[in-house]
C-alpha cells in the first residue's frame, strides 16, 4: 500500500454563482521516502493541491470529491481533532515565504514548543530540548539564542531553516513543501534545497515538492507531476519527463528553459497564457495554446494514456510518436 | 527602556508647554482679574497702579514666565467662584471622573474582546450578525441620548437605578471613592454604561476587522498546518497580533473618552471634572477653565505615553531601548 | 474646480457616463441590497424635508410672534390631550414640534455637510501635498495630524467653543454659533481625510501613469488634481458618508452641552437639550421625537457608509 494515495480529487471554490473547480481528476501515489515534484505555471493549482492534502483550503474553497488516503485513512473525511493529529505530526508543511510564515509576536522557541506539546505529552523543557536538536539539524548557528529570538531578528534564509526545523519536529512521514525557495535570494535557494534533500534522505521522509523550477525538480525528486489548469496532464519518473516529455505542454516548459535556447536567440516561450479557472475551455484545456490541436482536442477531455512509464493526458501522444518515428527514419534514410 | 522614557518625557514636556501657552493666552484674554479683585468705585489711576503692581502691564512672555513658574509649583490661580486654589478644586473632582472612566473601560475591555473575536471567528452566525447590527445602531446614538434613554428606562420607568449623583463615598487611601460602597457602585452603573456605549461598538468592530485580517494571514495558516489547537490559534496567535492596532486606537480613544465624560457627567449630574468645567465656562471662571485644561492635558500625555509603552511591550518588533 | 472642468469637457459623453454607472458594480450591488436602498431612501427623505422645511412647516419656529406660551407642552395629536393643529405636539415654549424638527433637521444637516466639506477640502489638499511632495513636508504635516488626532475632536471642540463663548458673551456667540460649529468640526477632523488621501497618493504615485504624466511635462498641481485625485474618490466617498454622520453627532452633542445652536434657532441637539428636563414630568415627546429623528438620520448614513465600504473596498487608513 502506498503511503499516500490521492484518487479523483476535486476541489471547488464555491462562490454564490455556482462554483469554480480549482482541481479536477487528481490521481497519484506517494511511497514512503519517495520524493515527488509538482510543477506547472502559477495558477495551475499546485498550491491548492498541497493545501488540500491536509484539508487546509481556506473558506470559499473545499474538497468536493474524491479521496486522500493516508495509510488507508481518508483525510478528507476525518474529524477536526483527528485531522489535527495528522497535521504537523505525520504530515507537515513548509510554506513559500518565510517572512510571512512565522508569527511576528511569538518567539521561535514558543512556535516550536507549541507544536511538540500539541502532539506529545511531554514537559516543556523536554520539548525545548527537541526543538534545539532540530535547529542543530538544520545547521542554525548558536541555536540556544535563536529559541528566545523573534522572527524579525533573523534573515530570510535563517527563517526558512527554522520553518523546516518546525516541519521536522515530529519526524513526519511526509513533508509538503510549497515553493520553499522562491521567496529567497538566489544564493540561498540552492543551500536550502540541498538541506531539504539531505534531511529527507537521512530521515527517509517522503517529499511533495511544489515548484515551478524544473532544475530543482530534476535534482531532488524521483517522480514528477505536471499540472495545467487544475488538472494533472503528465506524471512519471522525473528522468523520463525531463529527457523525453510526452505532453506538448511539458515539452513547451522544457523548451522554455533558458539553457535550451540558442545563445543570443529569444527564449522559446509557450504562446498565450493559461486560462482563468472560470474560463477553462471544453476539451483539452491546453488546446488553444497547442501546436498539435485537432477538433477532438477542442471537444473531448483527454483521458490518461500510458506511454512508457508515464501517464499522459493528451489525444495526440500516439500521433506525435508516429511523427517522431517518421522523422527519425527519414533522417536515417537521408544518412543512408 | 531608559532612552525611551527620556524621549517620551521630552515629548511630554513639549506638549505640556504648548498646552500651558494656550491656557495662559486664554487666561490673558478672558476676563479681567481686576474686575474680580476690586469694585467699580476704584478710580482709573488707582487701577493702572494696581495693574503695574500685579504685573499685568508686563510683556506677554514675562507674564507667561510668571504663570509657568507658578504652575510648576501647583499654583494655577484661585477660582473666582469657589475662592479656593483652582487646582485643588479640580483635583477634588478628579476621583469621580476617573472612576467613571475606569468603569467604562472595564465594560469595554470585558465585552469588546470576546464579542469581537467571536464575530470574527464565526462571521455568519446569528449572534455575530446581531452583534454587528447592534454595534452600528450603537455608533449612531449620541452619548447624551443613550444617557437619557437609560435614565428613562431604568430610573423613571423601572426605578432600579438612581438617575443622578455619585451616591455614598468612602475615604480609601486618601481617595474619596464610590467604588467601595454598594450605593456608590449602584450609582456608577448607568453612567459607566453610557460612557462605554460610544466606544464599545467601535472596539467590537475594530477587533473583528483586525482579527479577520489576521486569520487570513500566512502565519495563522501555518499554525493550522502545525496541528495546534484552535483555542491556541485564536487566542495566542491571532489575538496578540489583533491587539497591536487595537492598542494604538485605544490610546487615541482615551482622549475621546475624557471628552465624553463631560457629556455623561452633565446628564447624570455626576460631580466630576467635566461637570465642573461646564459650570466654570458658564460662570467665566477663567482660573478653573485653565486648571482643567492643564489637568486634562496632563492626563492625555500620561495615557499616550502609557499606551506607547504597552504597545512596545506587546510588539517585539518595537525596541523600546532604541537600538535597532 | 477640477470636477467642473471635467464635466464641461466630457459633457457630450454624459449619456455614456450614465450608462457606465448603470452597469457598474456599485449600482448593481445597490439593486440587490435592501438595507442600502432603504437607508438611501430615508436619507433622501430627510434631505428633502430639510430642503423644503420653510414650505412644509406650518409654523415658523424662529418667529416669536407665532409662538404662544399657552400652547406649551401639548402632547402629539394621537395622545388623549393632543390637538389636531400640532400633530407632533409642542415644546416647552409652545412651538410646534413638527416645524421645529423640520428646521432642526435642516440646521443639523447643513452644519454636518458644511463641516465635512471643510474637512474634505483641508484634508484633501494637505493629504495630496504630503503624499505628492513627500520628504520633510510629508513628515511635518503627518506629525501635525498625529498630534491633532491624539487630542480628540470632541475635546478640542468643547474647549474651543467654551472659550469663545466665554470671550464673546452668550448673545454674540449665539449669533455666530452655526459658523463656529462648522469651523470647529471642520478643522478638527481634517487628519481623517489627509491620512487616507496621503496613503492613496503614495500608492498611486508608484504607478507608471504618473511617471508618464511627469515625463510629458505636466505640472504638479495638474497631476495631483487631474490624475491622482480621481483615483482616490472611493475612499473619499466612504469617509465622507461616515464623517457627515459623525459631524451631526458632534454638533448635537455640542448643542446639548449648550455650546452649539441656541434654543431660538434649534438644531436637533439643542431641541433635545431643551426637552430633557421635561422628560421627568412626563413630556417625553419633546426629547424622544427629535431624538428618534437624529438617531435614524445618523444610522442610515452609517449604514450607507458601511455598504459603500464593503462595495468599494478602498484601502482606508487604520486608526
Amino acid at each position: 500500500m502506498a503511503l499516500l494515495e490521492v484518487n479523483n480529487l476535486e476541489v471547488s471554490f464555491g462562490l454564490r454563482s455556482g462554483g469554480v473547480k480549482a482541481l479536477r481528476d487528481i490521481n497519484f501515489k506517494l511511497d514512503r521516502g519517495e520524493r515527488i515534484g509538482v510543477v506547472g505555471e502559477s495558477g495551475a493549482g499546485k498550491s491548492v493541491l498541497g493545501f488540500s492534502i491536509l484539508n487546509l483550503i481556506s473558506n470559499p474553497g473545499s474538497i468536493t470529491g474524491g479521496e486522500i488516503l493516508f495509510e488507508g485513512k481518508n483525510l478528507s473525511k476525518l474529524s477536526a481533532s483527528e485531522l489535527r493529529s495528522v497535521r504537523g505530526n505525520r504530515i507537515s508543511m513548509i510554506f513559500q515565504d518565510p517572512m510571512m510564515t512565522l508569527n511576528p509576536v511569538l518567539t521561535i522557541g514558543e512556535q516550536m514548543v507549541e507544536c511538540l506539546l500539541a502532539h506529545r505529552k511531554i514537559r516543556k523543557e523536554d520539548a525545548r530540548n527537541i526543538a534545539l536538536q532540530k535547529l542543530k539539524q538544520v545547521y542554525i548557528p548558536s541555536p540556544e539564542t535563536r529559541l528566545d529570538q523573534y522572527p524579525h531578528e533573523l534573515s530570510g534564509g535563517m527563517r526558512q531553516r527554522i520553518v523546516i526545523a518546525i516541519g521536522l519536529l515530529m519526524d513526519p512521514d511526509i513533508i509538503i513543501a510549497d515553493e520553499p525557495t522562491t521567496a529567497l535570494d538566489v544564493t540561498i535557494q540552492a543551500e536550502i534545497m540541498e538541506l531539504m534533500l539531505e534531511l529527507c534522505e537521512r530521515n527517509n521522509v517522503a517529499l511533495i515538492l511544489i515548484t515551478h523550477d524544473l532544475g530543482v525538480v530534476s535534482q531532488v525528486t524521483q517522480r514528477t507531476i505536471v499540472m495545467y489548469a487544475g488538472r494533472i496532464i503528465e506524471q512519471g519518473p522525473t528522468k523520463e519527463i525531463i529527457n523525453d516529455a510526452q505532453h506538448p505542454y511539458t515539452q513547451g516548459l522544457m523548451n522554455a528553459l533558458p539553457q535550451m535556447a540558442v545563445p543570443g536567440a529569444r527564449l522559446n516561450q509557450i504562446r498565450g497564457a493559461m486560462p482563468a479557472l472560470q474560463r477553462i475551455p471544453t476539451g483539452c484545456a491546453f488546446s488553444p495554446r497547442c501546436d498539435y490541436t485537432t477538433e477532438t482536442c477542442r471537444h473531448t477531455l483527454p483521458g490518461f494514456t500510458e506511454s512508457g512509464n508515464c501517464l499522459v493526458a493528451c489525444h495526440m501522444v500516439a500521433e506525435m510518436k508516429r511523427e517522431a518515428a517518421q522523422v527519425a527514419s527519414l533522417a536515417q534514410e537521408v544518412k543512408g | 527602556m531608559i532612552a525611551f522614557l527620556i524621549k517620551r518625557t521630552l515629548q511630554a514636556m513639549v506638549v505640556m508647554f504648548v498646552i500651558s501657552l494656550i491656557s495662559f493666552s486664554i487666561q490673558d484674554n478672558l476676563g479681567d482679574p481686576l474686575r474680580e479683585l476690586v469694585g467699580v468705585s476704584v478710580s482709573e489711576v488707582e487701577r493702572e497702579k494696581l495693574r503695574d503692581d500685579l504685573g499685568l502691564n508686563d510683556p506677554f512672555l514675562v507674564q507667561y514666565g510668571r504663570f509657568a513658574a507658578n504652575a510648576l509649583h501647583g499654583d494655577l490661580g484661585t477660582s473666582y467662584f469657589f475662592k479656593e486654589p483652582a487646582l485643588d478644586v479640580i483635583l477634588k473632582k478628579l476621583p469621580a471622573t476617573l472612576e467613571l472612566v475606569f468603569g467604562a473601560t472595564l465594560i469595554i475591555v470585558v465585552l469588546s474582546v470576546p464579542l469581537g473575536v467571536y464575530s470574527a471567528i464565526k462571521p455568519g452566525s446569528l449572534l455575530s450578525r446581531l452583534v454587528m447590527g447592534l454595534s452600528i445602531v450603537g455608533i449612531s446614538i449620541p452619548v447624551f441620548l443613550t444617557a437619557i434613554g437609560l435614565i428613562y428606562l431604568f430610573s423613571i420607568e423601572l426605578g432600579w437605578m438612581p438617575s443622578y449623583g455619585r451616591g455614598e463615598t468612602s475615604a480609601m487611601l486618601g481617595w474619596d471613592s464610590g467604588l467601595f460602597t454598594a450605593d456608590g457602585l449602584h450609582h456608577l452603573i448607568l453612567p459607566s454604561f453610557t460612557l462605554a456605549s460610544i466606544m464599545l461598538p467601535l472596539f467590537i468592530r475594530l477587533i473583528r476587522a483586525e482579527m479577520m485580517e489576521v486569520l487570513q494571514s500566512e502565519y495563522v495558516k501555518f499554525a493550522w498546518a502545525k496541528g495546534i489547537s484552535p483555542w491556541r490559534i485564536y487566542f495566542v496567535h491571532a489575538l496578540k497580533n489583533t491587539m497591536l492596532p487595537v492598542i494604538t486606537v485605544g490610546g487615541v480613544q482615551i482622549g475621546t473618552m475624557v471628552a465624553y465624560t463631560i457629556l455623561t457627567e452633565t446628564v447624570f449630574q455626576w460631580p466630576g471634572m467635566g461637570f465642573l468645567f461646564l459650570e466654570a465656562v458658564n460662570r467665566v471662571d477663567t482660573p478653573l477653565i485653565v486648571a482643567y485644561l492643564i489637568v486634562v492635558g496632563a492626563i492625555f500625555v500620561v495615557t499616550n505615553t502609557l499606551v506607547d509603552l504597552i504597545y512596545g511591550l506587546v510588539n517585539p518588533t518595537v525596541k523600546l531601548a532604541g537600538g535597532k | 474646480m477640477s470636477d467642473q472642468t471635467q464635466i464641461l469637457e466630457t459633457a457630450p459623453a454624459a449619456p455614456g457616463r450614465w450608462h457606465e454607472f448603470k452597469n457598474s458594480h456599485l449600482f448593481h450591488s445597490f439593486t440587490v441590497d435592501r438595507v442600502a436602498q432603504l437607508s438611501f431612501g430615508i436619507f433622501m427623505l430627510y434631505v428633502l424635508l430639510a430642503l423644503f422645511a420653510p414650505f412644509l412647516a406650518p409654523f415658523d419656529p424662529y418667529d416669536i410672534a407665532q409662538i404662544d406660551i399657552m400652547n406649551s407642552e401639548i402632547p402629539p395629536s394621537w395622545e388623549e390631550e393632543g390637538e389636531a393643529d400640532f400633530w407632533l405636539g409642542t415644546d416647552a415654549q409652545g412651538r410646534d414640534m413638527w416645524s421645529t424638527i423640520l428646521y432642526g433637521t435642516r440646521v443639523s444637516l447643513l452644519i454636518g455637510l458644511c463641516a465635512v466639506a471643510l474637512q474634505a477640502t483641508l484634508g484633501i489638499c494637505i493629504g495630496l501635498c504630503a503624499g505628492y511632495f513627500g520628504g520633510r513636508v510629508d513628515s511635518i504635516l503627518m506629525r501635525f495630524a498625529d498630534v491633532q488626532l491624539s487630542f480628540s475632536t470632541m475635546m478640542v471642540a468643547i474647549v474651543v467653543l467654551a472659550v469663545f463663548q466665554a470671550a464673546f458673551g452668550t448673545e454674540l456667540y449665539q449669533q455666530l454659533a452655526m459658523f463656529m460649529l462648522i469651523m470647529v468640526i471642520g478643522i478638527a477632523e481634517w487628519p481623517q481625510y489627509a491620512r487616507t488621501i496621503r496613503a492613496s497618493v503614495l500608492a498611486e504615485k508608484k504607478k507608471e501613469y504618473i511617471d508618464a504624466a511627469r515625463v510629458i511635462g505636466l505640472r504638479s498641481p495638474r497631476i495631483m488634481f487631474r490624475h491622482i485625485l480621481p483615483n482616490t474618490l472611493s475612499p473619499i466617498l466612504v469617509i465622507s458618508t461616515v464623517q457627515v454622520a459623525n459631524a451631526i453627532i458632534s454638533e448635537a452633542s455640542l448643542s446639548f452641552l449648550g455650546l452649539g445652536m441656541p434654543v431660538s434657532e434649534p438644531s436637533l441637539g439643542s431641541l433635545i437639550a431643551g426637552g430633557f428636563e421635561y422628560i421627568f414630568s412626563g413630556s417625553w415627546w419633546i426629547t424622544v421625537i427629535p431624538g428618534a429623528v437624529l438617531i435614524s438620520l445618523v444610522l442610515v448614513m452609517n449604514l450607507l457608509g458601511d455598504w459603500l465600504r464593503d462595495v468599494l473596498n478602498p484601502k482606508l487608513y487604520k486608526g
